[in-house]
């Protein structure tokens, strides 16, 4: 039985990984589409901030800035370890 | 008024100039009064496909710095009437490309052409983005591989921002997509993202599909613009392009892979 799934596996093949693989970078990139160029930097300094005073990965800190009618967002959620 | 057309890709090799090329002569042989300039200042290359490199006396930054005219740095295409080359310059860097320099040049183009075709640098630095600064229309040209695909969306996202219309915020340029070396063969077994794969991701509307073909190399090693091969897949592949570029309505080809009968199994037969 083993052998028989063996054999019949499918080797995935490549181009799907590929269409995968972009799916997620392009929807990263999309996310990132419009926003200042000061963006990247505000949010590894923040992060060094933070560090300061708890541990926390490089991917706890979400930042995103949303414009309203005449005024803009920043939004910053940081998930802190259990203490 | 012309309508001014930006190729672009981001990554470089994929085709755009053998696109700006074959595209301009499309339009030309279809009536269209059309130029076709080279803004890949420093490494020009338009000028070898389209076969007129010893016919080069003034170029882009000369008209831009007051060095000569425009009418004298426009080299009549030899095939077709109606079409017209505006190389870029070998010596200089891309900083002696301005921004009023390019629109000025663009503002008395427009009143000549019907099309102003604007052949993009590689890259999303300068000489790119004063390529697609003034544009009305984009062709993305893309390669159905990952680097292609995510360079072209990046350029999507300039397209959308770093633009005179996006600035403006007048109607946004018309984005279409130019698959090009597209292999139907290695679709079909897998190892080569699909026409719908590139369409879903990049999600703008499909202008062209240029298949992979010898008939491209050959074109560039006589700097006959590939167009001008009619026997060719890649020839009728960009007249189908440039048809659809004027709002036809003509259905895609190439995008299968042929069945091969026994005499092409035992034989090999040559892609045209």
């Amino acid at each position: 039985m083993k052998l028989m799934e063996f054999l019949k596996r499918e080797r995935k093949k490549s181009a799907s990984v590929a269409k995968e693989r972009l799916q997620i970078i392009v929807a990263h990139q999309r996310s990132q589409r419009g926003q200042p160029d000061y963006m990247p930097m505000l949010e590894r300094e923040l992060l060094e901030v933070i560090r300061r005073y708890v541990h926390v990965d490089d991917d706890a800190i979400q930042i995103s800035l949303d414009s309203e009618d005449n005024c803009s967002v920043l939004e910053l959620n940081v998930t802190l370890p259990k203490s | 008024m012309a309508k001014i057309i930006v190729v672009t890709s981001g990554k470089g090799g994929v085709g755009k100039t053998t696109s700006a090329a074959a595209i301009s002569t499309g339009l030309a042989l279809r009536g269209k009064k059309t130029v076709v300039i080279d803004f890949d200042v420093g490494l020009r290359n338009l000028d070898l496909i389209m076969g007129c490199e010893r016919r080069v006396v003034y170029d882009l930054v000369n008209v831009i710095q007051g060095e000569a005219g425009l009418n004298q740095a426009l080299i009549r295409d030899k095939r077709v009437e109606n079409l017209f080359i505006l190389p870029a310059s070998q010596t200089r860097d891309k900083d002696a490309l301005t921004q009023e320099g390019v629109e000025e040049i663009l503002a008395k183009l427009r009143e000549e052409f019907d099309y102003i075709i604007c052949d993009s640098p590689a890259g999303i630095e300068r000489g790119a983005q004063l390529a697609m600064y003034f544009a009305d229309e984009a062709v993305v040209v893309t390669n159905p591989e990952v680097s292609s695909v995510r360079d072209s969306d990046r350029i999507l996202g300039l397209l959308a921002s770093k633009t005179r219309r996006a600035e403006r915020s007048d109607d946004p340029i018309k984005e279409h997509l130019l698959i090009t070396r597209y292999n139907p063969d290695r679709v079909t077994s897998g190892d080569m993202l699909t026409l719908d794969d590139i369409r879903e991701i990049l999600a703008i509307d499909l202008l062209g599909l240029i298949p992979e073909s010898e008939a491209v190399l050959r074109a560039s090693n006589q700097g006959v613009p590939v167009t001008h091969d009619a026997s060719s897949d890649a020839g009728q592949a960009y007249t189908d392009t440039v048809a659809r570029l004027l709002g036809e309505d003509v259905p895609l080809r190439f995008h299968q892979a042929q069945k091969k009968g026994i005499l092409t199994r035992m034989f090999g037969g040559s892609r045209r």
